[in-house]
């Protein structure tokens, strides 16, 4: 074992302190394990704590008529069938306990009238199914789960960034090797299990919802590692990101505006989704004005309003208005709750998206519309993994959360992301523990790998002239926002790849300035390979899939097509560097069983 | 638009200095994204937290012209004009530029006895609004630890840091202690460890609280009022006694009958 660096040893390491990661430990922990938590920020921190909304489990409580079923529907159609169909139906099941069970870990939802937990209308759920806090949900989320890993006593190393992870001879993941970022000096885990809870890849597009961890660090080291990516192109454009001022476009405005009544208006004031209700969803989409406001109290008494429909329909419905003339001075459209509710009902539901606008837009949205945007917010696709142990096809590696792939199919449901977390981060603690109780599991660190990790990581230090990596992570933003954004065609994915592979040879050539002590210059270094290694999956995703569906349209091929709706694009590196070409297979979907494809088609 | 100068404190453990860099001035930007134009540009070295850029993960505390504010939050045409002073918060060690050690949080964190529910019902358990409304005040907390910074408690004497949480950690104790489920005591230990008492109820905390949190008022004051009714004077034992025919003691009230 190398003896040159801090090193420490766990039977199961998470990477990353979400909700994923930080259920996943609770429940390896239960199982007696020793378990370690590594996160580049600081504990509570991560985007899991941005959730605004809410977390769907179909508890009933609003609608009896929910159940786990209805759910899985939902989920179904709104992922336009690409899911994995083993992972929704567990997560359809198993939310209302997980939901549950973080009440005795001390969490406080917003209660019914008879003391149960509220819940709340949310795009492409037919019931009222979100479990919420206002609009801080994932506050509540990431503390309760925080606060229990603190009382349980599970380590947890802040402010390390992972760069890589190491197998064992065998070629098993065994641990991996990472940085303090307050000194910059080296540390080595060796672990029985991994589990990659690492969260999204929205950072490499310019206007996007996610911060400056949305990298995608644990798509591209599950990918260098030997494991696989799939449906990398289904990327979630939210239909309501802030468009002005500038400095804050892309920061989210929860779809809870819209299910609290909000909704979205052009230039000449029209409530405009009613023209983009797309032939699988009509049936069930309110044809007036007049209907639509009926169902927000009784979803009896009228169908849903189209403002409601899944994210992917609503922003390219956005991107259309603005394309042909009709959107607001900054660029976006309005979304107006300020003339359908009064100020106090908006303060109450809504009290964050209150302030964002009061405070950074100067915006009162208790009395004037919102402009708003599609923004990058989601990456659907992710490591392949079996649904029930959230295994990935590299031994010893486990993955949950945002990180994984296959749950949300080609576009996620709000509010089906918190729950997602919690559902399978306590899958993939258990996936872990039984992993290392069959005795399989890895027993050293291969040094060469280690070595050559640190190798890169301090390169950039030693050219004296080179790139600025802000300069590099600017344009590839441009570049990834221009050509593989809400609406892509062949020329211009053509062109992307081409310029990725440019971005790649840039990174080659940066030079650091300062020390390796808290330095985000020379972080950000770090973060380019694996947001490049991303670029590139989404883009040749992108590229293959010569059709439209869910979150992944195409200019030049408009429509879905029944042939692409039977595999997932896959990509795997062989070749053991960052910058190894990447193979794309198609991988048949899981078959669904007859009495759950009976489910699909029932109109509940 | 005019020039904006920076005034931003730079260095480490050992000691730094103010660095000014004067850059153009940018519609409706706050101090972080000046921050962030000065890492792209001039300083990629320059060190300094942020996550959400929206105020809501209290990643991005630091003091702006002497003040804790969140940079996320604070716009820079709403500061007055000429340099705008940015400095680290002070009751935290330094690590570099404008990042501190904040880990007394998480030692203090460390140190609150979990919630002790009854076990739960079948469909989960039953809270009324008004019940968790009081809880959920507190579970705003962003953990900025802004209270904390600005509480001279610990800002003027590092030596309280082994026996004071400090006002994030009040909150905390609150939190649980009215908590409809909780069945824990911890008002010896918030007495006896947490140092309650050093706090004199300046409400510092409070006016620097992102979230608006009614630390001293709705916190800090009734735990003190609780944390006397468990004293182990008898007199106080006794007036104890007398006011739990109209007032139930915290004992009382923090066990809910299972639903
Ligand atoms: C603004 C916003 C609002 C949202 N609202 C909702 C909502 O209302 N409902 C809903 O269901 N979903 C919502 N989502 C989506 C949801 O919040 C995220 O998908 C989810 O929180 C991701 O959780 P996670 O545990 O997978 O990862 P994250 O919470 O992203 O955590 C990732 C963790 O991994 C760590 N990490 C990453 N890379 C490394 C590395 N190299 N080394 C060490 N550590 C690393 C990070 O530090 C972090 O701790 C929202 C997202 C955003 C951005
Ligand atoms: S009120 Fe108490 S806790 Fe708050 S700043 Fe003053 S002394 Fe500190
Ligand atoms: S109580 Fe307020 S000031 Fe203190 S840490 Fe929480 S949010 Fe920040
Ligand atoms: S960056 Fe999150 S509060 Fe400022």
């Amino acid at each position: 074992m190398s003896t040159t660096y801090e090193h420490h040893d766990y039977d199961v390491l998470i990477i990353g302190a979400g909700g994923a990661g930080l259920r996943a430990a609770i429940e390896a922990k239960q199982r007696g394990l020793k378990v370690g938590i590594v996160t580049k920020s600081l504990l509570g921190k991560a985007h899991t704590v941005m959730a605004e909304g809410g977390m769907a489990a179909a508890m009933g409580n609003v609608y009896p008529e929910d159940n786990w079923m209805v759910h899985f529907r939902d989920t179904m159609r709104g992922g336009k069938y690409l899911n994995n169909y083993r992972m929704a139906e567990l997560h359809a099941k198993e939310a209302p306990d997980r939901v549950w069970e973080l009440e005795q870990w001390g969490a406080l939802f917003d209660r019914t009238k008879e003391g149960k937990i509220l819940q709340r209308d949310f795009g492409g759920h037919r019931y009222a199914r979100l479990a919420h806090v206002g609009d801080r949900t994932g506050l509540e989320l990431i503390r309760t789960l925080q606060q229990k890993v603190v009382s349980m006593g599970i380590d947890v190393f802040m402010e390390l960034k992972v760069l890589k992870l190491v197998h064992d001879e065998s070629g098993r993941v065994a641990g991996c090797v990472g940085y303090w970022r307050a000194s910059g000096e080296f540390v080595t885990f060796a672990a029985k299990a991994v589990i990659l809870a690492t969260g999204g890849a929205g950072k490499s597009w310019k206007f996007t919802s996610n911060s400056w961890e949305g990298t995608g660090d644990g798509h591209a080291m599950a990918l260098w590692a030997g494991a696989q990516l799939i449906d990398m192109e289904c990327i979630q454009f939210h239909p309501t990101g802030m468009v002005w001022p500038l400095s804050v476009r892309g920061l989210l405005v929860t779809e809870g505006v819209r299910g609290d009544g909000g909704v979205l208006r052009n230039s000449n004031g029209e409530r405009f989704m009613f023209n983009y209700v797309a032939d699988m969803f009509r049936a069930e989409t309110a044809d007036s004005e007049d209907e639509a406001d009926k169902w927000y109290d009784d979803h009896a008494a009228g169908r849903r309003p189209p403002e409601l429909l899944p994210r992917d329909e609503v922003a390219r419905a956005i991107n259309s208005e603005v394309k042909a003339g009709r959107g607001s001075p900054h660029g976006g459209v309005f979304l107006d709750i300020a003339s359908r509710r009064s100020p106090e009902f908006i303060r109450r539901r809504l009290p964050s998206m209150y302030h964002q606008f009061m405070e950074l837009a100067g915006v009162d949205i208790t009395s004037e519309p919102m402009e708003i945007g599609p923004t990058c917010h989601y990456i659907m696709g992710g490591v392949k993994v079996d649904a029930e142990t959230e295994a990935t096809l590299a031994p010893g590696l486990f993955a949950a959360g945002e990180v994984a792939g296959g749950m949300h199919g080609a576009n996620r449901l709000g509010g089906n992301s918190l729950s997602d977390l919690i559902v399978f981060g306590r899958r993939a603690g258990m996936g872990a523990a039984d992993y290392i109780e069959s005795g399989q599991a890895a027993t050293s660190l291969d040094e060469g790998e280690v070595e050559a990790a640190v190798k890169d990581a301090l390169a950039p230090f030693d050219r004296s002239s080179g790139e600025n990596p802000y300069d590099i992570q600017r344009d590839l933003q441009e570049m990834m926002q221009a050509n593989v954004g809400i609406i892509r065609t062949q020329s211009e994915l053509e062109f992307a790849a081409g310029e990725l592979d440019k971005f790649t040879e840039r990174v080659k050539n940066i030079a650091v300035k300062g020390g390796r002590a808290y330095n985000p210059g020379w972080n950000l270094t770090t973060d380019l390979p694996a947001m490049i290694t991303v670029c590139k999956c989404v883009t040749k995703g992108a590229t293959l899939r010569k059709e439209s569906r869910g979150g992944h349209t195409r200019e030049d091929f408009p429509k879905a097509d029944p042939e692409f709706a039977k595999f997932n694009f896959a990509h795997s590196s062989k070749g053991g560097n960052w910058d190894s070409p990447i193979e794309t297979v198609e991988s048949p979907l899981l078959t669904m069983p007859d009495d759950l494809k009976a489910l699909l088609e029932e109109d509940h | 638009m005019a020039d904006v100068t920076m005034r931003i404190w730079r260095g480490d453990a050992n000691g730094g200095n103010f660095e000014t860099f004067t850059l153009a001035q940018n519609e409706g930007e706050v101090v972080l994204d000046v921050i962030h134009r000065i890492q792209a540009t001039e300083a990629p070295d320059l060190a300094c937290r942020w996550n959400c850029k929206a105020g809501k993960c209290g990643s991005c505390s630091a003091e702006i012209n002497g003040k804790p504010r969140l940079m996320c939050m604070t716009r820079m045409d709403q500061l007055p004009e000429g340099e705008v002073t940015v400095t680290p918060m002070k009751t935290f060690p330094i690590i570099r530029d404008l990042v501190t050690d904040v880990s007394f949080n998480y030692v203090q964190a460390q140190k609150v006895p979990a919630l002790l529910p009854p076990p739960m019902p079948e469909r989960g358990y039953v809270m009324f609004q008004e019940d968790v409304e009081r809880g959920q005040e507190f579970r705003k907390c962003i953990e900025c630890f802004m209270c904390q910074d600005v509480c001279h408690v610990i800002r003027d004497h590092e030596e309280n840091k082994e026996h004071y949480s400090g006002p994030r950690f009040f909150i905390r104790y609150a939190e649980l202690e009215m908590h409809p489920l909780d069945t824990n005591d911890r008002r010896h230990l918030l007495r006896e460890e947490m140092g309650l008492g050093y706090c004199n109820i300046t409400k510092c905390c409070t006016e620097v609280c992102p979230e608006h949190i009614h630390i001293t008022d709705n916190a800090i004051i009734p735990l003190k009022e609780r944390v006397v009714d468990a004293a182990y004077d008898p007199v106080a034992w006794l007036g104890r006694k007398i006011r739990r025919k109209h007032n139930r003691t915290a004992d009382e009230a923090a066990v809910q009958p299972a639903p």
